[in-house]
């Protein structure tokens, strides 16, 4: 006869793994449908060639869109990652203060920030101004999403750098911004990683592009103009009744995926076997 | 109570010739020093003049203020928020809390040496001792290595890690760790090294090591070190400094402070009757 506590054990176990065989079919079917359906879609035309017409039933790809994610990522990346790491510096390392617990505070509170909001900003600030859709706005409201992300997990990866090597440094006479670079280069991997998290999450994102780049079917043609990208064409190609641009929208779906799981890949080989020792 | 026993070194020297004798060779003359964490004081009118090329131990029980002394020393209490410090510390006559010393300046001229040993995890062990010269500019290569040959040999690792310079300085053991940590603070050609319970973290053979490195140390520096271990003071010190409750309570020649105390409660101390 076993004991009461044994069963209840194998019960609770036995639950927990039911519990993530049904949280991961949701995860994997997504997988094992976008690849079926994305890899038929996957040819040279698919990266290099503008989109089809509707009536198309072969020919044509997304580069456009590939060539805009890309772009919008990137610039993104370019004010967001900045922004990002001073300000998590500064909450960290200088905002023992007020000040540095608002900005904290507003952080946490803008992680969570719907980012059709940021979006709607993006719409009124750069949209409205430049009387029309454009890449600008788009990479405007992508580094806004970018920054508290970035700056957080900074602040977080700095936090876990121990005191006795900021002691350690100071004692040195070594001035207070080179001890900061000290403890910087000290939670790089961390720092890197907060870095690669926020570009997936942005490479990802759709409701701030629909209110601000709109779409071009044409390449890259200037800061102040339209421009294609994944997420749109998914979002507007899987709507439509043509079922080669659904099966388009199938293969930019796997593209976006596959993307954003290399960085995911590059996470885990950037922080491989390291860890912060005291 | 035996606070209320208690006479601040101040209160003892007031009128004693043997006050003015005694900050008359200081290296670094501690004036009516109080700290304060936030409304909490801490030490109250320290005076205690360390004399140049001695090593000088401060004793007491836990939460006498050793280790807050100490700090202020190279004004590192300040770095804690809300500290705050009055009164004076002259290092060779000028006011290291006076408008015209850089803390950063006063820093280079008095290292430091922790309770835990801490390198420099990402960095490699010669890294780890040049890494003062070259946070302050010092971009030489032979210069730095040079510097770092001559001060692992100073705190006698440089047989032991010779074919390890570019090893990670994390991953030598705990003794080793610490004289390296020493290396880095002479690598800076301080004046004066404070010491903050430097064994406390080791194990006895790695604390021989590291009591008779501050006997050879005291030719070329002048030594303050934090113990609350009694023995290691009558080892390693010339002079000892007796805390208690924040107040100086006796500052003497080690042997006197261990044989023939003028402060009852010294004698109480050392005799291991309290603390």
């Amino acid at each position: 006869m076993k004991s009461g506590r044994f069963i209840m054990d194998r019960v609770l176990v036995s639950l927990t793994f039911v519990c993530v065989i049904i949280a991961i079919i949701p995860l994997a079917s997504i997988l094992y449908f976008v690849s079926i359906r994305g890899i038929s879609a996957m040819n040279l035309d698919f990266f290099t060639k503008l989109p089809p017409t509707p009536l198309q039933t072969s020919g044509g790809g997304m580069g456009d869109a590939i060539q805009g994610t890309l772009l919008l990522v990137s610039l993104a990346a370019c004010i967001g990652i900045p922004f990002g790491i001073f300000t998590g510096v500064y909450v960290s390392e200088y905002g023992h203060n007020f000040f540095g617990r608002t900005v904290r505070f507003l952080g946490d509170v803008l992680v969570g920030n719907p980012s059709i909001v940021v979006g709607v900003l993006a719409l009124v600030l750069v949209v409205f101004p430049l009387h029309g859709y454009n890449l600008a706005a788009g990479v405007f409201a992508l580094a806004v999403i970018m920054i508290p992300v970035i700056s957080i997990a900074t602040a977080e990866a700095l936090k876990l750098v121990p005191n006795s090597i900021r002691e350690a440094s100071v004692a040195l006479g070594v001035r207070r911004w080179r001890t900061v670079l000290l403890v910087v280069a000290n939670a790089k991997s961390a720092v890197a990683t907060g870095v690669l998290l926020a570009i997936a999450r942005v490479m990802g994102e759709t409701a701030p592009l629909l209110l601000t780049v709109g779409t071009s079917y044409l390449w890259f043609s200037g800061l102040r103009e339209p421009i294609a990208s994944l997420p749109w064409y998914i979002f507007s190609w899987s709507t439509q009744p043509y079922a080669y641009w659904q099966e388009l929208a199938w293969g930019a779906a796997f593209i976006l995926i596959v993307m954003i799981m290399g960085i995911n890949i590059a996470v885990r080989i950037v922080t491989r076997g390291k860890r912060i020792s005291a | 109570m035996l606070s209320e026993e208690i006479k601040t070194a101040h209160e003892i020297y007031r009128d004693d010739e043997a006050q003015k004798h005694m900050s008359a060779g200081a290296k670094l003359d501690v004036r009516q020093l109080s700290a304060f964490y936030a409304k909490k004081q801490a030490l109250y009118d320290i005076d205690l003049p360390i004399r140049a090329n001695q090593v000088t131990a401060m004793i007491g029980p836990s939460g006498c203020g050793k280790s807050t002394l100490i700090r202020c020393m190279n004004r590192m209490h300040e770095l804690i928020p809300d500290a705050k410090v009055t009164g004076q510390i002259l290092l060779d006559g000028s006011d290291i809390y006076g408008p015209s010393l850089d803390p950063v300046e006063v820093r280079r001229r008095i290292g430091m040496v922790f309770q835990k040993p801490n390198p420099f995890p990402n960095m490699s062990i010669i890294d780890n001792v040049v890494a003062g010269l070259r946070l302050k500019g010092i971009r030489n290569k032979s210069t730095l290595e040079d510097v770092a040959k001559k001060s692992l040999q100073r705190v006698n690792l440089w047989e032991e890690v010779k074919d390890d310079l570019k090893k990670s300085g994390a991953g030598i053991s705990g003794g080793q760790q610490q004289r390296l940590c020493i290396a880095r603070a002479i690598a800076i050609e301080p004046e004066v090294l404070l010491m903050d319970e430097p064994c406390s973290a080791l194990d006895p053979i790695a604390t021989g090591k590291i009591e008779e490195l501050i006997a050879e140390l005291k030719t070329q520096y002048t030594v303050v070190i934090v113990t609350h271990n009694m023995q290691q003071a009558s080892r390693v010190a010339d002079y000892t400094a007796f805390m208690y409750l924040g107040k100086l309570v006796e500052y003497d020649k080690t042997d006197t402070i261990f044989e023939n105390p003028r402060e009852q409660l010294t004698e109480r101390y050392v005799t291991g009757k309290f603390g």
